[in-house]
C-alpha cells in the first residue's frame, strides 16, 4: 500500500474514495439490490380492489398448495429440474470431451474448431429458437429428409410439438447452443496444467486415456465445479429460449414451462389469466432461494473442499 | 520430450471428432443463410442446395426492408450496448480502483457487497425494477435498459478490474503523487491506460449478453420506438410466419451484426475466457 495511507489515522477525509465508489454503488444498489428486497417485500402482500394487504407467507402457501396454482408451479419446477439434468448430463460431458481433444498441443486448426464450435453461443435465443423450429418442422422437412437419407426416417416426430419430447428437445437445443462455454473453460483449465505433471505421468506409463482420467480430470475438477454452478444459475433463470421457440404459454400444453416462463405469465398475465405482481414476486423469490441454495452449496460445500487439490 | 499419444490414427480421430462437431454447430446457421437467398419454391423443394443462378432470389430481404424497422431496431441495440458498456467500464474501473488502491474502513465489506451480483441474476428483481421505472417515467426508454444493464454488468467488471489494478506498480502511482497529480489524474492518466486489456475483456464479456437480451427489452421497453434488434426480430419473424422467404431473411439479418462483432472481437473473447478461467 502507499505511504500516504500508512502515515496516520488523523488525515482529512479522503473524498475521492467516495467519488470513485459512488456511481457504481448507486446504480448497483438502485437497480439490483434494492429491487431484490423490493420483490421480497411485494411477495408478502396481496392486492384486492386497489388495496394492499400484508398477508405474510400466504402467497407462498397458495403457490405450493392451492390447486389453481400449485399444479402449474410444480410442473414448472420439475421441468426446470429436468432441463438442468440434461445440461449436466449432456452439455458438460460433451464440453469436457471437446476440450480434451482440443487441448492436444500438436493438433492443427485448433483455433478454427474452437471458434466454430463457439459460434452458436453468441447467437440470440430468438434466432436459435426459430432456426431449430424451422429445421425440426415437419412442414419444411429438412430433419425428415435428412433422417430418410440415412435410413432412419421412422425416428422423425414433431419433436417440438409433442408433449413427451418438447422439453427434452428444447433442452438439447440449449445444450447445442451453450456447449462452447464448458468447452472453453475446461480447455483453459487443461492448458494451465503444468507440462511436468503430464510428463511425470508418461514416465510412469500413464498415457492416453488413462492420463486424462487419472491425472488431468482431478486437476480440472475446480473448473468443472464452476461450470456446474454457472449451468445451475443459468438454467434456473432461463426464459428466452422457451419464450422464443414456444411462446409465453410454453406449449404444447405447458410441457415446456419452466420457472422463467411461469414467472413471466404470473406477473404479466396471459390470455385467460390476469397478471399478479404479488404472486409474480413470490415466484421470483422461490427462484431466488433455489439459486441462492445452489450457490451456497457450491461455495461452502464444493469449492472449499476442492481448493485442496489445486496445485 | 516423450509424446506417446500423437500417432496418426489418434490425430485423425481427433480431427474427425472436432470436424463432426463443427458441422453440428454450424449446420443450422448455414441452412438459414443459404435458404434466405433462394426462391420460395427452391426453399421447399431442395432446402439443402446452395443458392445458384437458377434459384437465387432476394425477395425475402426486400419484404423485410419494406415492412420492418430493421435499421431502427439495430440502431437501438447499438445505442443500448455502447452506452451500457461505456458506463460499466467507467463506473466499474472507478470502483475497482477505489477497492484496489485505498485501505479504508469497510473495504472488504464493500467488495463483498458488490460481488453478490456476480452470482445472483438481476432478473429476479424485475418486478421491482419495473415499478421503479414506472415511477420515474423511464418505461419505454433506452435509458431504462442502459441502467439495468449497467447494474447487471458492474459486479463482475469491478471484480475483474480491481484484480488487475492491484498489479499496477505502486512506484508509478507514488511518482505521480510526488509530482503533485491528484488522485483523479492518477486514475485516469496513469492507471486506466495500463489496464486496457482488462477493460477490453470486460467489454467483450458484457457485449454479447446485452446485445442478445430478450427479457428486459420485452418488459421495460417493448414500444415500437425502443425495440432492440433481438426483441424486434422476435416480433418481426412472428409477422411473417407464413412468408418463408421473409422469415429466413429476417433471421439471417439478425445474425449478421453479432457474427461481425464476433469476428472482430473473437480473439479478445477467447483470451478473456481462457485467462479468466484459470483463477
Amino acid at each position: 500500500m502507499t505511504q500516504e495511507q500508512a502515515t496516520s489515522s488523523r488525515r482529512p477525509i479522503r473524498w475521492h474514495i467516495g467519488v470513485f465508489l459512488a456511481p457504481a454503488v448507486l446504480v448497483y444498489s438502485t437497480f439490483m439490490i434494492f429491487p431484490l428486497f423490493g420483490t421480497l417485500q411485494l411477495s408478502l402482500f396481496t392486492t384486492s380492489e386497489q388495496q394492499t394487504y400484508f398477508v405474510g407467507l400466504d402467497n407462498f402457501r397458495t403457490l405450493f398448495g392451492d390447486p389453481r396454482w400449485s399444479g402449474a408451479f410444480w410442473n414448472a419446477l420439475v421441468n426446470n429440474l429436468w432441463f438442468f439434468v440434461i445440461h449436466m448430463l449432456v452439455q458438460n460431458p460433451i464440453g469436457i470431451l471437446l476440450a480434451a481433444v482440443l487441448s492436444n498441443p500438436k493438433l492443427r486448426m485448433r483455433g478454427f474448431y474452437r471458434s466454430a464450435i463457439f459460434v452458436p453461443t453468441i447467437m440470440s435465443f430468438v434466432i436459435v429458437g426459430f432456426a431449430w423450429k424451422l429445421i425440426l418442422s415437419p412442414l419444411w422437412g429438412i430433419a425428415p429428409d435428412m433422417l430418410k437419407a440415412v435410413g432412419l426416417k421412422f425416428l422423425f416426430a414433431p419433436y417440438l410439438g409433442k408433449e413427451e419430447y418438447a422439453l427434452t428437445t428444447l433442452a438439447l437445443i440449449s445444450v447445442w447452443q451453450y456447449v462452447g462455454i464448458p468447452m472453453m473453460l475446461i480447455y483453459a483449465a487443461l492448458l494451465s496444467i503444468p507440462q511436468e505433471v503430464i510428463e511425470a505421468g508418461e514416465v510412469e506409463g500413464v498415457t492416453g486415456f488413462s492420463a486424462f482420467w487419472k491425472i488431468k480430470l482431478p486437476l480440472i475438477l475446480p473448473a468443472i465445479g464452476i461450470i456446474s454452478i454457472l449451468t445451475f444459475v443459468g438454467n434456473f433463470n432461463a426464459f428466452d429460449l422457451v419464450y422464443a421457440a414456444q411462446g409465453a404459454l410454453a406449449g404444447p400444453n405447458y410441457a415446456t414451462d419452466i420457472l422463467g416462463t411461469f414467472l413471466y405469465r404470473t406477473f404479466f398475465g396471459f390470455q385467460m389469466q390476469l397478471g399478479d405482481p404479488n404472486m409474480g414476486s413470490a415466484v421470483a423469490m422461490i427462484m431466488f432461494l433455489i439459486i441462492l441454495t445452489g450457490v451456497c452449496i457450491y461455495l461452502f460445500g464444493i469449492q472449499m473442499r476442492m481448493t485442496r487439490y489445486q496445485l | 520430450m516423450k509424446r506417446v499419444r500423437h500417432t496418426l490414427p489418434n490425430v485423425l480421430l481427433a480431427h474427425g471428432a472436432l470436424a463432426a462437431y463443427t458441422v453440428v454447430a454450424l449446420f443450422p446457421i448455414f441452412i438459414i443463410i443459404i435458404n434466405s437467398f433462394k426462391t420460395r419454391k427452391a426453399i421447399f423443394r431442395d432446402p439443402l442446395a446452395l443458392p445458384n443462378p437458377e434459384n437465387f432470389s432476394l425477395v425475402g430481404f426486400e419484404t423485410v426492408f419494406r415492412q420492418g424497422d430493421f435499421f431502427l431496431y439495430m440502431q437501438n441495440s447499438l445505442i443500448v450496448t455502447v452506452a451500457s458498456l461505456f458506463f460499466i467500464l467507467l463506473f466499474g474501473a472507478m470502483a475497482g480502483f477505489a477497492l484496489a488502491e485505498y485501505r479504508f474502513k469497510g473495504n472488504t465489506l464493500m467488495a463483498l457487497y458488490l460481488a453478490i451480483g456476480i452470482m445472483i441474476p438481476i432478473r429476479l428483481g424485475t418486478i421491482s425494477i419495473l415499478e421503479i421505472m414506472v415511477a420515474s417515467n423511464l418505461v419505454n426508454t433506452l435509458t431504462a435498459l442502459v441502467l439495468v444493464y449497467v447494474a447487471q454488468g458492474l459486479p463482475l467488471a469491478i471484480f475483474i478490474l480491481s484484480e488487475f489494478m492491484r498489479q499496477v506498480s505502486d512506484d508509478l502511482k507514488n511518482a505521480g503523487r510526488i509530482d503533485g497529480l491528484s488522485e483523479y489524474r492518477i486514475f485516469f492518466v496513469l492507471v486506466l491506460p495500463l489496464v486496457r486489456p482488462a477493460l477490453a475483456t470486460v467489454a467483450v464479456f458484457n457485449m454479447i449478453p446485452i446485445w442478445n437480451d430478450l427479457w428486459f427489452p420485452l418488459i421495460l421497453a417493448p414500444g415500437e420506438e425502443t425495440k432492440t434488434l433481438t426483441l424486434g426480430s422476435q416480433v418481426f419473424i412472428g409477422q411473417f410466419v407464413t412468408d418463408w422467404n421473409a422469415v429466413l431473411s429476417a433471421l439471417s439479418m439478425a445474425m449478421f451484426p453479432v457474427l461481425v462483432l464476433y469476428l472482430i472481437f473473437s480473439k479478445q473473447l477467447i483470451r478473456g475466457i481462457t485467462s479468466g478461467a484459470v483463477k
